[in-house]
């Protein structure tokens, strides 16, 4: 009786924090300015999330380490802009090459273009999957990098001219079409994945992490599973490919170079290897600091007629890696380890606070 | 009493190294078998061929008179043949709960009797059920990883040095639980260097020196030969 009214206590509170955000996004939207920094960060924040949570999903839950995942949101973005940059415009952005035939006249909705987009980075996943998941650990990684690199060069390269548009890169992609759009897709692809990370696959993936050789004993297929893990992880940023190409607008073949499976591994480790919930924090932050709270550090600024020393353009890469640093220091499984923020663990945290007489606890 | 696996003419080579030259041996269904040896004998190689994570160089493994050789490690699972690898192999950062759920992968059934179960044969787990894996202590992480095995309902439960590393009265519970397992009607097959543990509870035993069998009868027969006391049981003349 306790535990089903705890249960149903839970779903509110969780029904309430839905509304919470729902409000504030519904704020954010309404009551600031279009060009306000806060709704670039959390478009691009929920953007991120999505791809850093499709990473975690094999770098945290899996086990395997791969540095593919800018090739897979290459293959997405792509894909949806080839699909769905209008007809009647395509003459100007293939203004120099021409467009092929057989691509002049199709045009998909929008959301079928971002299914689209997931199910061509999962095929392609499904074809390299075989030969690549069979190497370990760093050479996995090295792998999965060689074909994002491959993939970029191939988009950008002149025998895709008229497909890819070559190194001119493709515009005019469908924006937004509004406020809301991006954390309603990111909110069900990342509602799909836990769900997933629940169930018994989830379950079979962490045991994989955790000791193949047990995991195999058990009955559990590595490289059915393997498999399966890369595939789902490269459809869910193939998606987030297809949003960052509608966020943009444009995209060329250097938007998704290494630089860009760095920064999603990087708010990976920082929200914890193994914690969706962990991801997501971490990736609002990131974008937050970089796009935002440090923005003030690139300008030069004069106290009378003192100037402020160092702060000039790229200042604020420099401080950012820096707390990066510290945080990777002091926090060396990440914001949240390999916990998830839901009510078991406000309620632990509040009642290991009581006990410690309210310190903290880090 | 019919033999569930037979195993006849096993030979497995690392790198062209023969590890198991041509053994043969049968575990009658519902008895413990122990099969004992020195470091690299290769009692642990003959264990991961039958459940199919070493593919054997020739062999033939007859499972209820049908040939498992060349199955998958998830097939031969299924069939019932369940291994608790060596040094225990828990997964140290999932609950003692996700733990044992992972054991019954292969099911698709209700698992809450064999729970209910498990954690009668074993109370220390139910009061650990959300602790992480990895904080027990040995000897409790060895009665998760083979209640995990007992998850798959197996037919057969193969145990892989079960007293690796344990305190000698952690390692009579576990001997015991070894006894209780096999009343309930599942067959055992052991590994083990303790050969004076195992060979009290044995029905049947052998004994492999480098590669082949060199000897083999029940328990009590090889609890009592000279060569065994020598070689095995620290024994002298």
């Amino acid at each position: 009786m306790t535990e089903k009214k705890k249960t149903q206590l839970k779903v509110l509170f969780s029904l309430i924090a839905l509304l919470v955000c729902a409000g504030m996004l519904f704020y954010v939207n309404h009551y600031t300015r279009p060009t306000f920094m806060l709704r670039t960060v959390l478009q691009l924040g929920a953007i991120y999330a999505l791809v850093a949570v499709s990473m975690n999903l094999l770098n945290g839950f899996t086990g395997l380490f791969s540095l593919g995942q800018a090739g897979f949101m290459a293959i997405g973005a792509y894909t949806f802009a080839i699909f769905t940059i209008p007809v009647k415009s395509r003459s100007g952005v293939y203004y120099l090459y021409g467009v092929a035939d057989w691509l002049s006249n199709i045009q998909i909705p929008i959301w079928a273009a971002i299914i689209l987009a997931g199910l061509v980075a999962a095929i392609l996943a499904a074809i390299i999957g075989a030969p690549v998941l069979r190497l370990k650990s760093d050479y996995f990684a090295i792998a999965t990098l060689g074909f994002a690199e491959i993939v970029r060069i191939i988009v950008g390269s002149s025998p895709m001219n008229r497909i890819t548009n070559g190194s001119l890169g493709l515009k005019l992609i469908p924006k937004f079409s509004n406020f809301y759009f991006p954390f309603i897709v990111v909110g069900i692809c990342i509602l799909i994945v836990s769900l997933l990370i629940r169930s018994s696959y989830g379950r079979a993936f962490k045991a994989i992490r955790e000791d193949e050789i047990a995991a195999e004993a058990m009955g559990i297929n590595l490289a059915k599973h393997k498999q399966l893990s890369f595939i789902i992880s490269s459809f869910f940023a193939g998606i987030s490919g297809a949003l960052m190409g509608m966020y943009l607008g444009a995209i060329t073949s250097t938007t998704f170079n290494v630089t860009l499976t760095y920064n999603i591994l990087l708010i990976v480790v920082i929200g914890g290897m193994g914690s969706i919930t962990g991801s997501i924090i971490s990736s609002f932050l990131v974008i937050a600091a970089r796009e935002w709270w440090l923005r003030f550090l690139d300008m030069e600024i004069f106290i009378g007629s003192f100037k402020v020393p160092l702060l000039k353009s790229g200042f604020r890469m420099v401080v950012f890696s820096l707390i990066l640093m510290i945080v990777v220091l002091f926090f060396r499984r990440g914001i949240m380890g390999t916990n998830e923020l839901n009510w078991n663990f406000i309620i632990n945290r509040l009642n290991k606070k009581k006990k410690t007489g309210g310190e903290s606890c880090e | 009493m019919s033999n569930i696996l037979e195993i006849k003419n096993l030979v497995v080579s690392y790198g062209g190294i023969e590890a198991v030259k041509g053994i043969n041996m049968v575990v009658p269904e519902g008895e413990i078998v122990t099969l004992i040896g020195a470091n690299g004998a290769g009692k642990s190689t003959t264990l991961k061929s039958i459940s199919g994570l070493v593919k054997p160089k020739q062999a033939s493994i007859l499972y209820k008179g049908k040939e498992i050789v060349g199955q998958s490690p998830d097939f031969i699972v299924s069939q019932g043949i369940t291994l608790v690898p060596e040094g225990r192999r828990v997964f140290p950062n999932l609950t003692v709960l996700e733990n044992l759920k992972i054991g019954a992968y292969l099911r698709k059934d209700n698992l809450k009797d064999d729970l209910e179960y498990v954690f009668t044969l074993f109370p220390r787990l139910r009061e650990r059920e959300w602790q992480m894996a990895g904080t027990l202590s040995g000897g409790e992480q060895q009665m998760l990883a083979v209640g995990r095995a007992l998850m798959s309902r197996p037919k057969v439960i193969m145990m892989d040095e079960p007293s690796l590393g344990l305190a000698p009265l952690v390692v009579k519970d576990i001997f015991n639980i070894i006894q209780t397992i096999n009343k309930e009607g599942i067959t055992v097959l052991l590994i083990e260097q303790n050969a004076n543990m195992a060979l009290k509870i044995a029905h049947k035993a052998y004994v492999i020196e480098t590669g082949t069998i060199t000897m083999e009868g029940t328990g009590d027969e090889l609890l009592a030969n000279e060569e065994i006391k020598q070689a095995y049981l620290g024994k002298t003349k």
